[in-house]
């Protein structure tokens, strides 16, 4: 791995407001350390029947394309047209009026003008334009087209993979184009030549063969399981079990497999059983369908389908009334948007009621899922959640939105109120930086590979910048966050930019606040850190 | 870039000489007052009608609308029902705000890296160009209406008199002409001094905002400085839509010939460029779709069935471990699965 810059040096060369004097069409993609992404391991490819390029990385000159590369790549364009509209029509309607420029991260963070998302997309609607219209081929550059060669190949290999889907630039777009919508696409494209990342297919075997993108198995996720609920027996005194496929209950409750095994994402999880044990939920994990987060989706929708698919036969096999989510933004960008599509109409299941405050879920009544800050909002305005807010006293906290729950759902106000009612500092980040206007993390989307160190850091800039601003301005020491890609990124983004920051999942702040049943005095934290009044020497 | 911006001149200047040698020096009245136009209306209506068939015979297989605000949930929550519509009737609103106020575009920021630390201001002035822009060719296009009817509706010719109200000239020269010049011209600039923008530039870009400003500044020349004969023009005008062409008697004046091709030339070129924004707006899926997934399913017309591993797959490969785990094992499922199949 190369050696990362210090963080004062690694923007340096950022420059906003100047472009390179060379046109865009004749600068060639250069593959530095740090700055892409390893090619998938064939193996992986061959285990799920999809082609591949057999070994090889980005760097090298000459990429093993096949034969027939250029027909392959050109039928898939034709055929994503005419299935998607949304592609179709924003290869057609940009005018490159600019507006999303300096909307992405990755521009923000690299100066690098094909990050500006038009340009983004320009790296396709020039070989649509170059490839398949007459006027475009009669004029071209001057009507910005270009034929297909193997340099935009791997063109399009560093910058679709340089945009995490984050939809930021969409909300600025005049006519609502969606550079995510492209970028999936393109993903989907490069897949059918066997183009694919490592770090983002090799989940996608472990999901599909085992269940969860970590490759746990079964047993793993139990004891896993039980050693979170030891530290929760040690820290409140109270023996929690947590159902493991448990035919008949109530609510099947899936979340990202991170939460069973990855720190932070294992606080949230405690926050997440206590909560349950709290209320009396009559529900059950699963170790079949035991990821949340869709690594398909970083890749082709057809692998996004498959994985989740096991979601809906657990629900059915278990009898289960309803589905509760838990904290993740594209795992729910994929359940708000897809899954009534993909695996509707869900006659098998009921219109999702809490049971502790008969509240209908009224916005789920079709699709039978609810986001768990949907639900712990709604128990919380109830008034049914015992919670002493004092015990998150020792954190000062801000809110990162996730992209994908922010603009592909629009869960702004559950969050805040949940973060109001369980702890006492809770201050905001500047305004252009949250809600709709909110960064990526810079990793989302599956680019967080350690080898892609220097564009995670770079794409990551503006969210840290953020929150560095409300660290110096309120002594800001904790990110909260509803994502588990974010509590992982946002983890190493934090060490490099703003060491003192750490991140929590905004459930492990709920178990911190729950007063439990004839739980004992605590004195820390769900991280073992001492509540305030009851540091070393007091 | 300046190649780009110097092929877009040259483009206009070859179509400013068309009609000028063409009816100035060859007299082809007819082909440029008559045959012209007609083909041009035909190609500009014809392509638009394409360009909607061909957007509509792809459908949209998701509901991926962009959510800029709060969904519609728990009823004591505040719904954003403009930035998340939830109804047909809130979509509604949304896009009549996109499309006549550009509303997302009155958002724009603008970020700037100041030392190590990134700002972001307000930055209006595309919106208010672009608004200056289209609000200026709208109220134009409305105008000229007079031109094409007969007797003039009352409106119109209000709408003519509160446009002409400042009477800055004699003949008047309108507010909307103003209007319209300085926001194409603040485009323009915009395209030429942004180093963003002017990276991402092309002819193709350059073309139509040089080609509408022709138009603007020919129909400002003839009405002010040639003074060409409206009685004549109207008799064109209102003979074409009637589809009685007839070629006035009266002198025009080349100059609006010249006004005419450019207005040909741009509904020509309108359906097989960028300009099919216009249309294409109406049909943006992270606009015109509601955020109701959860309350409403959404049918993929291609959807196709996807091999997934199935549990009882899932559990024969896991049997010794989930049963020395304690996990509970279910080969009732895979028998009642079995059978179905």
């Amino acid at each position: 791995m190369s050696k990362l810059p210090k963080p004062e040096e690694l923007i340096k060369d950022v420059e906003l407001h100047k472009t390179p004097v060379q046109h865009w069409m004749d600068t060639k993609v250069e593959f530095k350390p740090g700055k892409f992404l390893f090619a998938v391991d064939p193996q992986v490819m061959e285990d799920l029947g999809r082609p591949h390029l057999g070994k090889w990385q980005p760097y090298e000159e000459k990429w093993p394309l096949p034969e027939d590369w250029k027909e392959r790549i050109l039928k898939a364009i034709r055929q994503r047209m005419e299935r998607f509209r949304s592609f179709k029509l924003f290869m057609d309607i940009c005018v490159r009026c600019g507006a999303c420029a300096d909307k992405c991260h990755f521009f923000l963070g690299t100066g690098d003008p094909k990050n500006m998302p038009v340009l983004r997309a320009e790296l396709i609607r020039s070989i649509i334009k170059g490839e398949f219209s007459f006027f475009g081929k009669l004029f071209g550059r001057f009507a910005g087209a270009r034929p297909l060669t193997e340099d935009v190949i791997k063109e399009w290999y560093y910058y679709f993979y340089q945009c995490t889907e984050c939809r930021r630039c969409s909300v600025f777009c005049p006519y609502g184009i969606d550079t995510a919508e492209v970028t999936i696409i393109m993903r989907e494209i490069l897949h059918e030549l066997g183009i694919a990342v490592d770090w983002t297919m090799k989940p996608v075997r472990f999901s599909h063969f085992i269940g969860n993108h970590i490759g746990l198995q079964p047993h793993t996720i139990k004891e896993n399981i039980e050693y979170l609920l030891s530290d929760i027996a040690e820290i409140t005194g109270i023996n929690i079990e947590v159902p493991i496929n448990r035919k008949g209950a109530e609510v099947l409750f899936v979340t990202p497999s991170a939460d069973f095994f990855a720190e932070p994402g294992i606080y949230t999880f405690m926050g997440y059983v206590l909560l349950f044990h709290h209320i009396g939920l009559d529900y059950t994990i699963s170790t079949y369908a035991s990821e949340g987060g869709n690594f398909g989706y970083f890749n082709t929708l057809e692998f996004a389908k498959k994985l989740h698919s096991k979601i809906y036969e657990e629900a059915k096999r278990l009898k289960v009334k309803w589905i509760l989510g838990g904290e993740c933004g594209h795992m729910w960008r994929v359940w708000h948007q897809y899954h009534n599509t993909w695996f509707g109409p869900f006659d098998y299941l009921e219109v999702p009621k809490s049971p502790i405050t008969g509240t209908v879920f009224e916005h789920a009544k079709s699709h039978k899922v609810v986001h768990i800050c949907e639900f712990t909002a709604d128990l919380i305005a109830h008034g049914k959640l015992k919670l002493d807010p004092s015990r998150n006293d020792h954190l000062i906290v801000t809110f990162h939105d996730s992209c994908n729950t922010s603009r592909a759902m629009g869960i702004f106000e559950e969050p805040r109120f949940i973060l109001r009612h369980v702890c006492n500092n809770f201050v905001e980040m500047p305004e252009n930086t949250i809600r709709e206007k909110t960064f990526c993390c810079g990793s989302g989307s599956g680019v967080n590979a350690d080898e892609y160190m220097e564009i995670r850091m770079r794409g990551g800039f503006p969210r840290a910048n953020a929150v560095e601003y409300v660290h110096k301005t309120y002594g800001v020491n904790t990110l909260a966050c509803i994502c588990a890609i974010d509590r992982a990124t946002l983890s190493a983004l934090m060490r490099y930019w703003v060491p003192s920051v750490e991140v929590a999942g905004l459930h492990e702040l709920v178990g911190n606040a729950l007063i439990m049943e004839g739980e004992k005095e605590r004195t820390t934290d769900l991280r073992y850190r001492p509540l305030k009044g009851y540091e070393e020497g007091q | 870039m300046w190649n780009d911006l110097f092929v877009s001149i040259l483009a206009l200047i070859i179509l400013i000489l068309v009609p000028l040698v063409g009816v100035g020096l060859l007299g082809l009245d007819y082909l440029f007052g008559i045959v012209i136009p007609y083909l041009a209306f035909t190609i500009f209506i014809g392509g638009l009608i394409y360009r909607m068939i061909y957007w509509a015979k792809s459908p949209q297989p998701f509901k991926i609308t962009t959510t800029c605000g709060q969904q519609k949930s728990l009823p004591w929550i505040k719904h954003s029902r403009l930035e998340a519509p939830a109804s047909t009737w809130e979509v509604g609103l949304r896009m009549f705000f996109e499309v006549f106020l550009f509303r997302s575009l009155f958002r724009n920021l603008r970020a700037d890296l100041v030392g190590k630390r990134l700002v972001y201001g307000s930055a209006k002035w595309l919106w208010l160009g672009a608004i200056l822009f289209h609000l200026g060719f709208f109220i134009i296009i409305i105008r000229h209406l007079r031109f094409f009817v007969h007797p003039v509706p009352d409106f119109i010719t209000l709408l003519d008199e509160i446009d002409g109200f400042f009477q800055l000239t004699v003949p008047t020269l309108y507010v909307s002409d103003i209007l319209i010049l300085l926001g194409l011209v603040f485009l323009l600039l915009r395209r030429l001094v942004d180093a963003k923008v002017n990276y991402i530039s092309y002819a193709s870009d350059y073309f139509p905002l040089l080609l509408i400003i022709a138009i603007v500044v020919s129909g400002i020349l003839m009405r002010i400085f040639t003074k060409v004969d409206l009685y004549a023009v109207k008799e064109l005008a209102y003979g074409l839509v009637t589809f009685k062409p007839v070629l006035p008697k009266a002198e025009i004046g080349v100059i609006f010939y010249v006004h005419l091709f450019l207005v040909s030339s741009l509904a020509v070129y309108f359906p097989f460029s960028k300009l099919v924004h216009m249309i294409g707006i109406f049909f943006s899926p992270t606009r015109n779709l509601p955020n109701d997934n959860r309350m409403v399913r959404h049918v993929n017309p291609w959807d196709y069935p996807v091999k997934y591993r199935t549990y009882c797959e899932w559990q024969e490969e896991f049997r010794d471990v989930l049963e020395e785990a304690g996990i509970p094992i279910d080969d009732d499922w895979c028998k009642e699965t079995q059978k179905k199949a």
